[in-house]
């Protein structure tokens, strides 16, 4: 088995409260799933959407937001998975995707020792 | 943790009414928006974590905490509510203004103070209803469109006009003086019998759109039996009404179809809100003064209490009808008399008693009009005029349940 990093970016913050708590509802049922399947490692955290992006050798400090809403990492989760096939299968029942968003889906690095 | 099916909706509207409470009603658009900012947070943090043991409180601290940064952020910026100014200029009083703000008590004026003042004289009634239904109800543009039966384009414009007439409007309704209360309390009874009604009579051909609009009326109505000013006969006797009628609701759309009264299966009746109907209706039984909702209340009692469609008192439903007609003459009222006086002296007498309606040309627009003259019709035998009737409430039908109705109707006149 393998491990892989799901990242959820952007995702609509609209609709009305009876939709959002559908949503909301989605999310923790899918997430009982992959458990229930043996597929969550971690659950990770969501994320502030704002932060501070610090750069370049002056060590620059600046306010987020760093990129559009459509491009922001609300959250992570640690996967297991047979292989990248499979876990890019998985994130097809992430409800951020009825929702405008994206999963990225990243193989964690082996230790090839 | 499973979550009751309209929290989301239910807190919308408590923490619209407190936030609009402490950032003034002028600023109404950023309690919505902080409202949204709760809700999206829930999403995100309760999805990953799960429910927190106490939702509400949980939502309400959240809206509390981000209402605290808005005030101290923009203090200087905007004005807030005017009775508040001075308790959120100081570091000192703040907090705990705001703390207090959201008590459970506070929380529970605030609801009553957002559904008086959104039934301001200055709105339509139908205006009320809607503003009533998205802001108090959590309902959106589209929920409510879809309810009515209407096109998102004209209730957007009929909530967004409402929201700045509110808007505009200075200051919310004072719910503590007891001379304006008094004066306004008729409109707020009258905006939730409606809002009851279009659940119960309404254009939504969907069953649980239509139970869903029946129990938002009568949660507001209970909003206003908890409050010393607010729970007087009539508000009881209005509260009588729903659960009355509530509890016929089961029988009267059965998968999707329309059922005359006359057909009801007794058994579907709800017997926990007939009961809950007559407990109300015994508390309405005070004072001096009988309301149409008292009548109403006591035609709906006849109904759900009979055991048998056959078994029904229609010389007391007559003479509630004579009464209601005394206190609020309307062709709709009228025709219902009518139908009853069909039912206990035969269809001839009800064609006369319809055509001697005044300003029956009112009904001509009402499917149930034509569907009357219909059924009466068919009980002669003149199953050609009524097979006429049935195809002109066939045209007024406002959904497919309606139309199929007035359609096996027809198929009926043989």
């Amino acid at each position: 088995m393998n491990e892989f990093v799901f990242l959820y970016r952007g995702g609509s913050r609209d609709g009305s409260p009876a939709e959002i708590q559908q949503v909301m509802q989605k999310w923790m049922n899918w997430f009982k799933e992959l458990a229930e399947k043996g597929h969550v490692k971690d659950r990770g955290q969501p994320l502030e959407r704002v932060g501070k992006l610090v750069s370049g050798k002056r060590k620059t400090v600046t306010d987020g937001p760093f990129a559009e809403a459509k491009d922001v990492v609300g959250g992570y989760t640690l996967i297991v998975a047979k292989d990248l096939n499979e876990a890019a299968e998985l994130s097809k029942g992430c409800p951020i995707l009825e929702r405008d968003g994206e999963v990225e889906v990243r193989p964690v690095m082996k230790l090839n020792m | 943790m499973e979550l009751s099916e309209h929290l989301f909706r239910h807190e919308a509207g408590r923490m619209v009414a407190t936030l609009t409470r402490i950032f003034g009603v002028h600023n109404l658009s950023l309690a919505e928006d902080v409202v949204q900012e709760a809700f999206c947070r829930a999403l995100e943090i309760w999805g990953f974590r799960g429910v927190p043991e106490n939702p509400s409180a949980w939502l309400m601290t959240t809206a509390k905490n981000r209402a605290l940064d808005v005030l101290r952020r923009e203090r200087t910026a905007r004005t807030f509510a005017p009775e508040l100014t001075r308790q959120l200029e100081s570091e000192w009083t703040l907090a705990p203004t705001v703390e207090e703000e959201f008590g459970p008590t506070a929380v529970r004026d605030d609801e009553l103070r957002m559904m008086f003042s959104c039934c301001t004289p200055r709105l339509s009634e139908e205006a009320q209803v809607a503003l009533i239904l998205h802001i108090l109800c959590g309902f959106s543009v589209d929920e409510i469109a879809g309810a009515f039966v209407s096109s998102h384009a004209a209730i957007e414009k009929r909530i967004t006009r409402s929201k700045k007439v509110l808007a505009d409007s200075k200051k919310l309704f004072d719910v503590s003086g007891s001379d304006d209360f008094a004066r306004r309390l008729p409109v707020v009874q009258r905006t939730l019998y409606l809002l009851f009604n279009e659940g119960y009579h309404g254009a939504s051909s969907e069953r649980a759109v239509r139970s869903e609009l029946c129990q938002e009326a009568m949660r507001l109505t209970s909003m206003l039996l908890r409050n010393s000013l607010g729970a007087i006969p009539s508000s009881y006797a209005l509260a009588a009404l729903m659960s009355l009628n509530a509890a016929r609701l089961p029988a009267r759309v059965v998968s999707g179809n329309l059922t005359m009264l006359v057909e009801q299966d007794r058994s579907q009746f709800d017997q926990s809100l007939a009961e809950e109907g007559l407990k109300l209706l015994e508390h309405s039984a005070t004072g001096p003064e009988i309301s149409d909702y008292h009548v109403e209340a006591a035609i709906a009692w006849v109904h759900t209490s009979t055991q048998r469609p056959e078994d029904t008192d229609w010389a007391t439903i007559i003479s509630l009808y004579d009464r209601l007609m005394a206190i609020r003459p309307s062709p709709v009222v009228a025709l219902n008399r009518a139908i009853a006086i069909a039912q206990r002296e035969g269809p001839q007498r009800g064609l006369e008693e319809i055509r001697a309606i005044r300003d029956l040309e009112r009904l001509a627009k009402y499917p149930f009009y034509h569907a009357a003259l219909g059924e009466f019709e068919v009980r002669i035998g003149h199953f050609q005029d009524a097979r006429h009737h049935f195809a002109s409430a066939l045209s007024l039908a406002r959904n497919p349940m309606e139309r199929s109705f007035f359609e096996q109707r027809i198929a009926a006149c043989k």
